[in-house]
């Protein structure tokens, strides 16, 4: 019993120490910068969960975190580091804006609900992940390494959205002077999951999400092909794993997750595309699943605690003056902190253990 | 005999283990002495501490009777201690001479003076007999000279005491014998030469004394004359030892595998092929062992046999089947099973867990998956049964395979291997860097393997395994097969010749030259 306990919560003490020295780090700025941590930290927790809108609000944010986080750790456990959530999850909002529009008019006539839904939502993922398979398969046929060519990947993905928002696909109504698309139709649109809330029906799938990415890493074939190509493509390539395919389908599926995060967006919550919506999230995902050590479960928290941050900002800065740059600060000292594990075990005498996440490696690796 | 090194009740834990427990050693002047131990025995890390890379936790340094202390190997050399490494520790595009006086350089007017460092490099290697090219580029070099620089660099810093670090692993018999040649030299003038070894027969060879060392422990001290291999065995390993491999005469069968002027191309930029135009076949139920230092194609001829590397050339069929440029996956169906050369990179992931690892190439199958989906109970299952039949020594089927000793990772290895039906085994170096009683227990397995009538390729560097096991012999040299012998009918001296590339009838090719020998001449004889 006692050794089940540990080994469910031994991974989270590294994470939750790192969240905790950057939260104390953050307290000693807000200190410097005039402020009473202590107060600021309780405001963002009210912010965060103070009030059944304030919980909505955190799951609405929570919702693309956990996507794009998934998207990120799935790729992490395939030895892939996968930069391009971002233009990915662009792809698929904007997939999802063609569906929700464009697509009835294409076919001649409204879809139904249960058929539009899945299908935006779809589509969305298949934009997302063809975005991604392109690195992918330049990694796997070519060589080249996957964190350069999703870096550049993400500029041309912004670049040709921001072109198709200001072109093509943008709203035609004559008041508008915005670079986003038509409203998508009420058929596309992911309901709420209570009415009066923005929350809604994505979030949970997100979970679902979670479980399923969880599922086929640790329970199918499948997933032992994965995680056998991430941890050592030398011995996955001698265990007779077709390491370049299972390299192109790992990125293509770690796109899909993102581009679902970018669709949920666009049909749960905008119902159109809009320029900039994401504020990030596709950067955020790779903060996420570090935190989350690239574990479906850990990703979900970590997805959690940073939405919560985002979501409780606000509030701090109403309630206590504090600038809500403070919680980027903070990000950036988890995400160091995690990254540079030496340091926190360092700090607080904590040995090593446990399955090695290959976060990066070198050319040809 | 005066002791120019001591060490008296040295003590190191690395992390609760203890890795030397109260080690005393004491290094006459003038003399041999070896320090003979399996892997994990200890004596690296005692070495490491001779040389000031490790502190001890406890005990005392001696050098010439007066207490010392080593914070760093600047300081060892500074003492006259210097160090030959496994891995040789110099730079490929310089020069022998360059490479020697590198951190000493001889200067004038701030510019290296390539002239004196060049005659000083030349007077040295007179003076001790160490016969090399000052101005020949180190990558030009065979690997014996190579290892004379090595010595070179470390005469150079007045070293008076020499650590020789497994300093035969890379040689061929004859380098072999030409090192000890060298070192007797050595002796002569004066040096003191520590050399680690865990070879019984080099101990023989050319100690002077030896000091045995068991987990981490010195458990003995001989003098060679007044022991033998099975003596020296016993005290290294702590039991008796078979160092026979004890197998009845092969029976072969039909042909299993047969390799057709195989080409492999080199790695990018080394130019030339790796394997060239080699012919032979292994038929069920016989070891063909392919003997050859290391480097001469053996690793590519293995990759391209087990569909790990594209052939160039030729062809490889199996069961007279075409499996060239076969998948991994493909070939593991049709009954090969591989025990890689290099366990810890392509036989095993190091982070997963002996269960895990058990299965490496067999999860996607019933009983293991069904229908994709894995199935804990059955990989347990199936690991609990070949921990227990081939003797793996760990905690459980969960236990980190990396947690595990070099020798139980290759039985790891071996087990799953051989836990399917297999038609082919393809065994390289496969007791590389495992102790002894692992040794014994893996050639056993490798001889069932034949007599249940698989065919067996076996490529190792160690001419002791290749002669205890085979039934026929084939020698690689620069990429070619240069002979194939009934292993009954060649001597030691013979294959030490031939590994050398000294072809029967032939002058010995020059030492230190970097000429090139004619290869694969014998290959077409190879189906005799």
């Amino acid at each position: 019993m006692r050794d089940k306990l540990n080994r469910l919560f031994a991974p989270l003490l590294l994470p939750a120490l790192s969240v905790f020295t950057a939260m104390v780090l953050g307290g000693v700025l807000i200190a410097l910068a005039g402020g009473n941590p202590l107060e600021a930290y309780a405001g963002m927790l009210e912010g965060a969960f103070g009030s059944p809108r304030a919980v909505s609000e955190t799951l609405v944010w929570a919702t693309p975190y956990i996507l794009a986080g998934l998207s990120v750790s799935l790729a992490f456990r395939g030895g892939l580091f996968n930069i391009g959530a971002e233009g990915q999850l662009a792809f698929g909002a904007l997939s999802a804006a063609w569906a929700g529009h464009w697509l009835p008019r294409l076919v001649g006539g409204g879809l139904p609900a249960a058929l539009h839904v899945p299908l935006t939502l779809l589509l969305g993922a298949l934009a997302g992940g063809l975005w991604a398979a392109v690195p992918g398969w330049i990694k796997a046929r070519a060589g080249g390494h996957e964190v350069i060519s999703t870096i550049m990947l993400n500029y041309v993905a912004l670049n040709v959205v921001s072109f198709l928002l200001n072109g093509p696909m943008k709203d035609p109504t004559a008041a508008n002077v915005l670079s986003r698309t038509p409203l998508i139709d009420e058929s596309a649109r992911v309901p709420a999951l209570v009415d009066g809330f923005r929350l809604h029906w994505g979030f949970p799938l997100a979970l679902l999400a979670a479980a399923l990415v969880g599922w086929v890493l640790q329970r199918t074939a499948f997933g032992f092909e994965i995680r056998t190509a991430g941890q050592s493509p030398d011995a996955a390539r001698y265990a007779g794993v077709r390491v370049g395919r299972t390299v192109i389908v790992t990125m293509a599926l770690s796109g899909g997750l993102a581009g679902v995060a970018g669709a949920i967006e666009v049909s749960a919550l905008h119902h159109r595309h809009e320029l900039g919506f994401s504020q990030g999230y596709g950067f955020d995902a790779i903060a996420i699943a570090l935190l989350g050590k690239a574990h479906p479960g850990g990703t979900v928290l970590a997805a959690l605690l940073f939405s919560a941050m985002r979501s409780g900002a606000t509030r701090m800065q109403y309630l206590t003056q504090v600038p809500i740059d403070v919680i980027s600060v903070i990000q950036a000292l988890i995400l160091l902190f995690v990254a540079a594990d030496t340091l926190v075990r360092r700090i607080y005498r904590v040995r090593a253990r446990g399955e090695r996440l290959v976060l990066t490696r070198g050319w040809g690796g | 005999m005066k002791a120019v090194l001591e060490a008296r009740g040295i003590t190191k834990r690395f992390s609760g283990v203890l890795a030397n427990d109260r080690v005393d050693l004491d290094l006459g002047e003038g003399e041999i002495h070896a320090l003979l131990g399996e892997n994990g025995a200890g004596k690296s890390t005692l070495m490491n501490i001779l040389y000031g890379l490790v502190r001890p936790d406890e005990g005392e340094l001696r050098r010439s009777g007066r207490p010392v202390s080593l914070r760093s190997p600047s300081d060892a050399i500074a003492l006259g201690i210097g160090m030959v490494h496994q891995h040789f520790m110099l730079i490929p595009v310089f020069t022998v001479a360059e490479n020697i006086v590198l951190g000493a350089e001889p200067v004038r007017r701030g510019l290296l003076d390539r002239g004196s460092a060049s005659a000083e490099v030349r007077g040295l290697s007179a003076r001790y007999g160490l016969d090399v090219d000052p101005d020949a580029r180190v990558e030009d070099l065979p690997v014996g000279v190579q290892q004379r620089v090595e010595i070179l660099k470390a005469l150079y810093r007045k070293a008076e005491i020499l650590i020789l670090d497994e300093p035969t692993a890379v040689l061929t018999p004859q380098e072999v014998d030409e090192l000890f040649r060298v070192l007797r030299g050595l002796t002569s003038r004066g040096v003191s030469v520590l050399f680690i070894t865990h070879k019984l027969r080099e101990v023989l060879a050319v100690a002077d004394r030896v000091t045995v060392m068991r987990a981490g422990k010195v458990v003995g001290a001989a003098i060679p004359a007044e022991t033998d291999e099975r003596g020296l065995a016993a005290m290294m390993v702590g039991r008796e030892v078979v160092l026979q491999v004890s197998k009845a005469p092969a029976r072969p069968k039909a042909v299993v595998l047969e390799v057709e002027r195989l080409g492999v191309a080199g790695r990018r930029g080394s130019g030339g092929d790796a394997v060239r135009d080699v012919s032979f076949s292994v038929r069920a139920g016989e070891i063909l062992g392919i003997a050859g230092v290391q480097g001469n194609g053996q690793t590519e001829l293995v990759e391209a046999v087990t569909g790990l590397s594209p052939a160039r050339d030729g062809r490889v069929l199996l069961r007279g089947r075409d499996v060239t440029g076969a998948l991994p996956r493909a070939l593991i169906e049709r009954g090969v099973s591989h025990v890689p050369e290099d366990r810890q990179r392509h036989g095993l992931v190091l982070s997963y867990s002996v269960a895990d690892n058990l299965v490496l190439c067999t999860y996607h199958r019933a009983p293991f998956a069904v229908r994709g989906v894995l199935r804990d109970d059955a990989r347990e299952e199936n690991a609990r049964r070949l921990i227990k039949a081939y003797d793996i020594r760990a905690p459980g089927p969960g236990t980190p395979v990396s947690a595990l000793s070099g020798g139980n990772q290759q039985k790891v290895i071996l087990a799953r291997e051989m836990s399917r039906p297999v038609e082919l085994l393809v065994a390289s170096q496969p007791t590389r860097g495992v102790d002894v009683g692992s040794i014994e227990h893996i050639h056993r397995e490798i001889v069932a393997a034949r007599d249940a009538g698989a065919a067996v390729l076996l490529v190792s560097a160690e001419l002791d395994e290749i002669l205890a096991l085979s039934d026929r012999i084939a020698v690689m040299y620069r990429g070619g097969l240069v002979a194939m012998r009934d292993a009954g009918a060649v001597s030691r001296t013979e294959l030490g010749m031939l590994m050398a590339g000294v072809l029967p009838g032939e002058a010995a090719p020059a030492p230190g030259a970097g000429e090139e020998a004619a290869p694969a001449s014998a290959a077409g004889g190879a189906e005799a």
